[in-house]
């Protein structure tokens, strides 16, 4: 059999045998010892040929629900959001997708401009000064910022709201374990951090504060207050925030974060049924050199050309080894490529227009459901996400919706357990007032 | 050229242009200020370019004219597997059914997706020999924490909190030792002899009750076997410690051995590089980890199990390591990956082992004349040169990789692993030709000429590139990492 992404042929690999001085490829691998060599074939599927593996992979696809379909209501974390064309064709363009990390500049340019334009987006978006090439995703780079807080104010404890994602916070229990550092979660009061319990908690050898803004209900914390707590300590202020409410929202740098952090899934990068995503990271100027992950900087040439290229390398693992800031090599450049043409297209005035539409859309969903007589769980202010008390298990409830052709929100329970019967409803700017009328008739109904 | 190629995005701008065309609100608008306290309410916008679809494709098509990947030509750069990226794998993981399905949705409505996963992290295991896989870590780091994590969990669950020692070669990837760090062990180095082998007399001597474990690449980053693999396995075994094994050089040995078959506890791999998840020019990549019985336990959180026809994510796990990334891993990279194995299938991942190992073995036989090769047994999917011979020239490896360039090659890994001076590391992969490698030859002969008869034209390479040397020092020096929007 041949493979078409095989070009050898019999007679290269004689030529090619010769040149080596081998009668056999199996000499190739004689340095394997005879007892731990393979015998006999793998145990995996037979090869299919390129027709039968797309109609394979396509049946495989097709049974699933997707948000393309049905109409989506789900967020809590991951949203269906417009997606230009142009991000698509950008990223098909594979000179940038069949490239390695850009270490050789004079031939990766393109890429290490893109990331620079990348960073510089970030830090216009979230108010910070500089931002890193990307992270894996919004609840890695939560727990990287713990643990360079924890690195930079040689304190152990981590505190963490519990409006901020459940996942996030599971993670960042993982990586605070990794490094014996201790994680105190603070409750909330109405949906949001209580500020009470935060000011206790908060002391001398807090080492940061987490929030997310919104937080994982949609609602926005009062950042304002609680940078007060934060700094008083001397903690370091950690703020988790969704890119695209940026659009609308005062950016966490103009309320003191000291680094922000969060996903730019929003932008042009698709649900995919929870990655890759791209994670985002920010800091201020006095952080710089703390940042974990690739930084792309600016420089001249021989001939004073402006250019791009890998910088601060010696944070990194593969210069520092044990004493590096963090361990991450890849992150989701091609990830952050999209990001970036998507914030493009948007630009300054789609930015705004499209998180204004979502808050617009969200509250009018609000509005609607509440009229119905449905029970909003809290009243504060909030982006696009918010919570309505149902009258059955959500599981039950979505499939009902399933069979209307939507996609149900979030089920609180899961995490919560005094939100049992609790829905985490997203309402994005691709949800037309129908759709969202309609979700309130079905709502209604059950 | 003109200016436009180099100008910044933002550098384009112009106030009132757009790019971006959403519907009309169709809902009763209602004032801001009214929904969200003024505080609140971004006061200036961000500085984000305002340019039209048109200008976008345009500056993004120039950047990527300035960027060199695998399909624009040889990409020779060992330990990254830079094989050729399928095409169809694109397509498959754009199909709706993957790409626009959300983390969150019920189970019953994403049996396909979840299907699609269970057969990868069964092929997975079968191909590494190993008894379960987690697809969940999003890269080979992020794998290798994950799988350290692990090995600290089932020493703390045997009451071994004593072992806090991870022993690496020294001719690991600086990786290792940085994923160890943050897992919370101290790393210790293990010599390599003069073979470019772990030394076992070495590895006697560093093991002892507070080893936790061995990371171990094999064939190790010389391109090497550790042919010693089994007494190594017992030493370490019989120490009370556990074998890790990086998964990066895997494309050298699928169907000949399994790390499971040769001792290893542990397994990562790299998706994005034996199995053709696109680089993406620095991401996102994708780093299952597979391990043996006796570390199932501790897997993170959730196991995608087989229950009755269906697949569930099963999340009841007491002694799990916990959740070390939202959602399900980077599923669009595994999709590609699944789709690459059902291509290939058993033989056809054999093939892919055995040509890369002798694309390798020619490439290191035609230029052994001409460079100085420390290590001169057969290769597997690499070798690794040395530049010493021209250095005496006054032509450093970073010029040899800067002429080639001009070639229209990206260079080979240099200065990697530290202990070969001067390094240059080649891994062709089994996709390139041996058209391809003749000419990669020609190319590398003519440098080592060019350092010996006109060696300037070496040092002051690349001449044809879009820019020359950069300057990295004042990169670092004085950083500008971002552009201040006016």
């Amino acid at each position: 059999m041949t493979f078409r992404y095989l070009p050898m042929t019999e007679q290269d690999k004689k030529e090619m045998m010769e040149a080596v001085g081998i009668g056999s490829t199996e000499e190739l691998f004689k340095d394997i010892p005879e007892k731990v060599r393979f015998k006999g074939d793998l145990q995996i599927e037979e090869a299919l040929p390129e027709p039968e593996l797309v109609t394979y992979m396509s049946s495989l696809a097709q049974k699933n629900r997707n948000t393309k379909d049905f109409a989506s209501f789900l967020g809590a974390g991951v949203y269906d959001h417009y997606t230009p064309s142009i991000v698509n064709h950008v990223t098909l363009r594979s000179e940038f997708y069949t490239a390695y990390t850009p270490y050789q500049p004079e031939i990766s340019q393109g890429e290490l401009q893109a990331i620079f334009e990348f960073q510089t987006m970030i830090c216009e978006l979230t108010g910070m000064d500089v931002a890193n090439s990307s992270m894996y995703d919004g609840g890695t780079a939560l727990a990287e910022a713990a643990l360079l807080s924890a690195g930079q104010t040689k304190r152990k404890k981590i505190i963490v709201s519990k409006s901020v994602h459940p996942e996030s916070r599971a993670v960042l229990q993982t990586y605070a374990n990794g490094q014996f550092l201790e994680v105190v979660e603070v409750g909330t009061k109405d949906g949001l951090t209580d500020l009470d319990e935060l000011k206790t908690a908060v002391d001398g050898e807090t080492a940061c504060v987490l929030v997310q803004y919104p937080n994982f209900f949609g609602q926005v914390e009062s950042l304002k207050e609680i940078e007060e707590i934060v700094h008083n300590q001397k903690a370091m202020f950690v703020v988790s925030s969704n890119p695209l409410s940026l659009g609308v929202l005062t950016p966490p740098g103009k309320f003191g974060a000291d680094v922000v952090v969060g996903d730019a899934q929003v932008f042009g990068i698709p649900q995919g049924f929870g990655g890759p995503h791209c994670g985002y990271f920010a800091v201020t100027q006095k952080l710089m050199r703390k940042v974990p992950g690739r930084l792309v900087g600016q420089t001249v040439d021989e001939n004073g050309k402006r250019g791009f290229v890998l910088t601060l390398q010696a944070r990194e693992q593969h210069i520092r080894r044990d004493k590096a800031t963090s361990n991450i090599c890849s992150n989701q450049a091609l990830n952050a490529l999209a990001a970036s043409v998507a914030m493009t297209a948007l630009g300054k005035q789609g930015m705004k227009e499209i998180a204004v539409q979502n808050i617009q859309k969200a509250h009018y969903a609000k509005n609607v459901l509440a009229e119905k007589g449905l029970k909003i769980a809290y009243e504060a202010p909030f982006f696009n996400e918010f919570v309505v008390k149902l009258n059955g298990p959500v599981k039950e409830i979505n499939k009902k919706l399933l069979e209307n052709g939507m996609i149900g929100g979030y089920d609180l329970g899961r995490d919560y357990p005094e939100l049992k019967n609790h829905m985490l409803i997203a309402v994005t700017e691709l949800r037309t007032k129908a759709e969202i009328d309609k979700l309130a008739t079905v709502l209604e109904g059950l | 050229m003109n200016n436009h190629d180099t100008a910044l995005i933002f550098e384009l701008s112009k106030e009132g242009r757009v790019g971006y065309s959403l519907s009309g609100l169709d809902v009763p608008e209602v004032s801001l200020d009214s929904l969200i306290p003024s505080d609140y309410i971004r006061e200036e916008p961000a500085g984000l370019p305002e340019v039209s679809e048109l200008q976008i494709m345009r500056h993004y098509t120039a950047l990527s004219k300035r960027n060199h990947g695998v399909d624009s030509g040889f990409y020779p750069l060992g330990s990254c597997t830079m094989k050729y990226n399928p095409k169809i794998n694109e397509d498959v993981a754009r199909f709706p059914g993957f790409a626009q399905i959300h983390p969150l949705q019920n189970e019953e409505t994403v049996q396909g997706a979840m299907e699609m996963l269970y057969n990868l992290q069964t092929s997975l295991a079968e191909i590494t020999g190993m008894d379960e896989v987690t697809l969940q870590p999003a890269a080979g780091a992020h794998g290798e924490w994950t799988g350290l994590m692990m090995i600290r969990a089932y020493h703390e669950a045997n009451g071994d909190r004593h072992r806090t020692k991870v022993i690496v070669p020294d001719s690991a990837h600086g990786t290792n030792p940085a994923s160890a760090t943050v897992a919370g062990f101290d790393s210790i180095t293990v010599k390599s002899d003069e073979r470019g082998l772990v030394d076992l007399d070495d590895l006697r001597r560093v093991v002892g009750e507070d080893t936790a474990a061995l990371m171990l690449t094999n064939p190790n980053t010389l391109g090497l076997f550790e042919e010693n693999i089994l007494e190594m396995a017992a030493i370490v075994h019989e120490a009370g410690g556990k074998l890790y094994y990086d998964g990066a050089n895997m494309n050298a040995i699928m169907g000949y051995t399994r790390p499971g078959d040769m001792g290893f506890d542990v397994v990562h791999l790299n998706l994005h590089k034996t199995f053709t998840g696109p680089h993406g020019g620095g991401g996102p990549g994708s780093g299952p980890v597979g391990v043996k019985k006796d570390l199932i336990p501790f897997l993170p959180k959730p196991v995608l199990k087989k229950k009755g026809e269906g697949f569930t994510f099963e999340y009841d796990r007491p002694q799990s390591i916990g959740r070390v990334k939202p959602y399900y891993g980077n599923f669009g990279i595994n999709v590609r990956a699944y789709t690459y194995i059902r291509t290939m299938g058993p033989q056809g991942l054999k093939n892919v082992s055995e040509y890369a190992v002798l694309n390798a073995n020619y490439l290191m036989r035609r230029l052994e004349p001409h460079f100085d090769l420390p290590f001169t047994q057969h290769c597997k999917h690499e070798f690794v040169l040395s530049g010493r011979r021209q250095k005496k020239l006054g032509v450093r490896t970073l010029d040899m990789a800067k002429r080639l360039l001009d070639f229209g090659y990206h260079p080979p890994t240099i200065y990697f692993p530290l202990s070969v001076e001067e390094a240059i590391m080649i891994e062709p992969t089994e996709t390139e030709s041996k058209e391809t490698l003749d000419e990669f030859i020609d190319a590398m002969i003519q440098i080592a000429q060019e350092a010996e008869k006109s060696p300037e034209v070496v040092q002051e390479a690349p001449h044809s590139t879009v820019v020359k040397r950069l300057d990295e020092a004042m990169a670092a020096r004085k950083p500008v990492l971002r552009y201040v929007v006016k």
